[in-house]
């Protein structure tokens, strides 16, 4: 398979403040790729400088196998963005922002319609696009936004924190989106996030990103597995034979006993559960709960990084001061 | 290879669509059409019409003034309408146009047409009010004329506007100094006031702003040449050339504002 993106110690410098410090990465063609980190750690700034809008301190990077510096028109032309910050004009309705994007992509009229049908009816926005951007619930300019992104047929979609401030209703469905576009256009999706749940549900590796680095990168699940072993909790009454018994199976690999529960800690996931009914059942025992407990990628992200991902909303003032800084660190 | 070059710089769908965008948004924006025009309509009424009688320099005022307020008009939109960038900028959409495989110039030529257009109308409208006021055209030939003076003097104040708004970080602080920048070079124009009645000091400040050049252009031709100080043909050159030059200064003060 080939990279869709290639990175090589791309590095970010705001005069003394480094926010992108050497990272090194490459991203398969189709994949959905996240970068989990707080606010603050460089993820937008990476993904600014990938899709041509920032200039790199040092560091190399191919994007659709175009030098995302020598070859900005090439890299522009193959790529799609779905910003932080909206971007759509307010005052235009949602299939004029779309038409707009498609005339500056060099899309002629028939291919426009088409694309722009096509797009409204992936995104469920058919009946919305003549209202003005300003009128529409944030759920849905956000879905305008992501179907923009679109437009082009990209080759790969980068989405910064896609579902920042939306409710999470309208955050589930608009992951269902992404994956749905994600297998029916096989894109290449770069996304970043501040909310674990988007990149376990989402994303097929990661990498975590703490003050501009990459401390981990790996499947969601083995992210989650190095952080420690799964852990069931058994709802029996147990005496000390059971425990003995269970002491013999190899794959568990720590027993506690409590009150009235068993917590195991074990080598392995869901499939080990019908073997342990199995198991007490014929030893008549009976079992009243059980319960599978495997690490969050919030216990991996204080794994790798020795902290917790703030819970950060985003509300309005935060918005507004993060684009004040960031407009003014870019001067 | 030629072919995709040129493209790059001057690519004709990008631009229309830039140009169509401002279209669209001035339409939509009820208030802006409403503010733009209210004030030089307002002069017109309660100054020009009481006055216009009054001669200056052997002229009417109402007659002497209307060049004077078109070119007002001019002076406020175009500076408006390259200064708004700004507005784009902190409100995101310029992001995603920068992001396009479009070339820059090609983006703010789009852009800036749209505004000369939208500034042109204005004046057309303003100077159609003075007509109904009692605003006697020349001719025929010196409207059409007339026109070409709008529209250089609006690529002047369009790229001035630009270099302004690809300065400044934050749409409060254009606000505050709008009306300093745009005051003294209205007053320092002869919209008002004959040049005859300034201080020779005065005077060379005038000789080095551009709207003192549309404003007697504007007389020259809507009037006669009989009413303007300078002949129209160093109107056009000096026009010409600021308005190439602030257009160019412009566009670059904008193509140097994606980099960090």
């Amino acid at each position: 398979m080939n990279n869709a993106i290639e990175i090589e110690a791309l590095t970010k410098d705001f005069s003394g403040l480094i926010a992108v410090d050497h990272i090194s990465l490459n991203v398969e063609e189709g994949e959905i790729f996240g970068f989990l980190g707080p606010n603050g750690a460089g993820k937008t700034t990476a993904i600014n400088m990938l899709c041509t809008i920032l200039n790199p301190t040092s560091g190399s990077a191919r994007v659709c196998g175009y030098d995302f510096w020598q070859q900005r028109y090439e890299v522009r032309e193959c790529i799609g963005i779905v910003f932080q910050d909206p971007t759509s004009d307010t005052f235009l309705t949602g299939k004029e922002n779309l038409d707009f994007h498609a005339r500056m992509y060099h899309m002629d009229r028939r291919t426009r319609e088409q694309r722009i049908a096509e797009v409204l009816g992936l995104l469920d926005l058919q009946g919305k696009e003549n209202t003005q951007i300003q009128h529409c619930s944030g759920g849905i300019q956000r879905r305008f936004e992501v179907a923009r992104g679109f437009l082009n047929h990209p080759k790969v979609l980068f989405l910064d924190e896609p579902t920042l401030g939306l409710d999470v209703q309208t955050r589930r469905s608009l992951w269902d989106y992404i994956k749905m576009l994600n297998e029916e256009e096989g894109t290449t999706m770069i996304l970043t996030t501040h909310y674990i749940e988007e990149a376990d549900y989402l994303c097929h590796r990661a990498a975590i990103i703490d003050a501009g680095k990459i401390a981990a990168m790996d499947t969601p699940e083995k992210l989650k597995q190095a952080v420690g072993l799964n852990l069931i909790s058994l709802q029996v009454a147990y005496d000390d034979s059971l425990v003995d018994l269970l002491k013999q199976l190899a794959w568990i690999k720590r027993i506690e006993a409590r009150d009235s529960s068993l917590e195991l800690s074990i080598d392995g996931g869901e499939e080990k559960i019908p073997e342990l009914i199995d198991f007490t059942d014929n030893h008549n025992f009976v079992i009243s709960s059980i319960e599978l407990h495997k690490p969050s990628l919030e216990d991996a992200f204080l794994h790798y990084t020795g902290k917790t991902i703030r819970k950060e909303e985003g509300n309005l003032m935060g918005l507004w001061k993060a684009m004040m800084t960031r407009s003014r660190g870019r001067r | 290879m030629q072919r995709i070059e040129l493209r790059k710089v001057i690519d004709p769908l990008p631009i229309y669509t830039m140009w169509l965008r401002e279209m669209k948004r001035f339409v939509r924006i009820k208030a802006r059409i409403v503010g733009s025009l209210s004030m030089p309509f307002l002069i017109l009424v309660f100054l020009g019409l009481p006055m216009r009688s009054v001669l200056v320099e052997d002229i009417g005022y109402l007659d002497f003034l209307t060049p004077g307020i078109v070119g007002m008009t001019l002076l406020f939109s175009a500076t408006m309408a390259g200064a708004s960038i700004l507005w784009d900028k902190e409100f995101g959409f310029l992001k995603e146009v920068l992001v396009a495989p479009v070339n820059r110039f090609s983006i703010i030529l789009g852009r800036s047409l749209g505004g000369i257009t939208l500034t042109t109308i204005q004046a057309l409208i303003i100077m159609g009010a003075a007509v109904a006021m009692g605003f006697r055209l020349s001719s025929v030939s010196g409207f059409f004329l007339a026109i070409v003076v709008m529209i250089l003097t609006c690529a002047t104040f369009t790229g001035f506007g630009l270099i302004i708004g690809t300065r400044l970080t934050q749409a409060e602080g254009l606000m505050a100094i709008m009306p300093l920048i745009t005051l003294p070079i209205m007053f320092l124009s002869g919209a008002f006031f004959p040049m005859s009645a300034m201080p020779s000091w005065v005077r060379y400040v005038m000789y080095i702003n551009p709207l003192t050049y549309g404003v007697d252009g504007l007389r020259g031709t809507l009037i006669g040449p009989a009413a303007a100080v300078f002949p129209l043909w160093l109107n056009f050159v000096v026009l010409l050339v600021l308005s190439l030059t602030l257009a160019t200064l412009g566009a670059y003060s904008f193509s140097r504002m994606e980099a960090d």
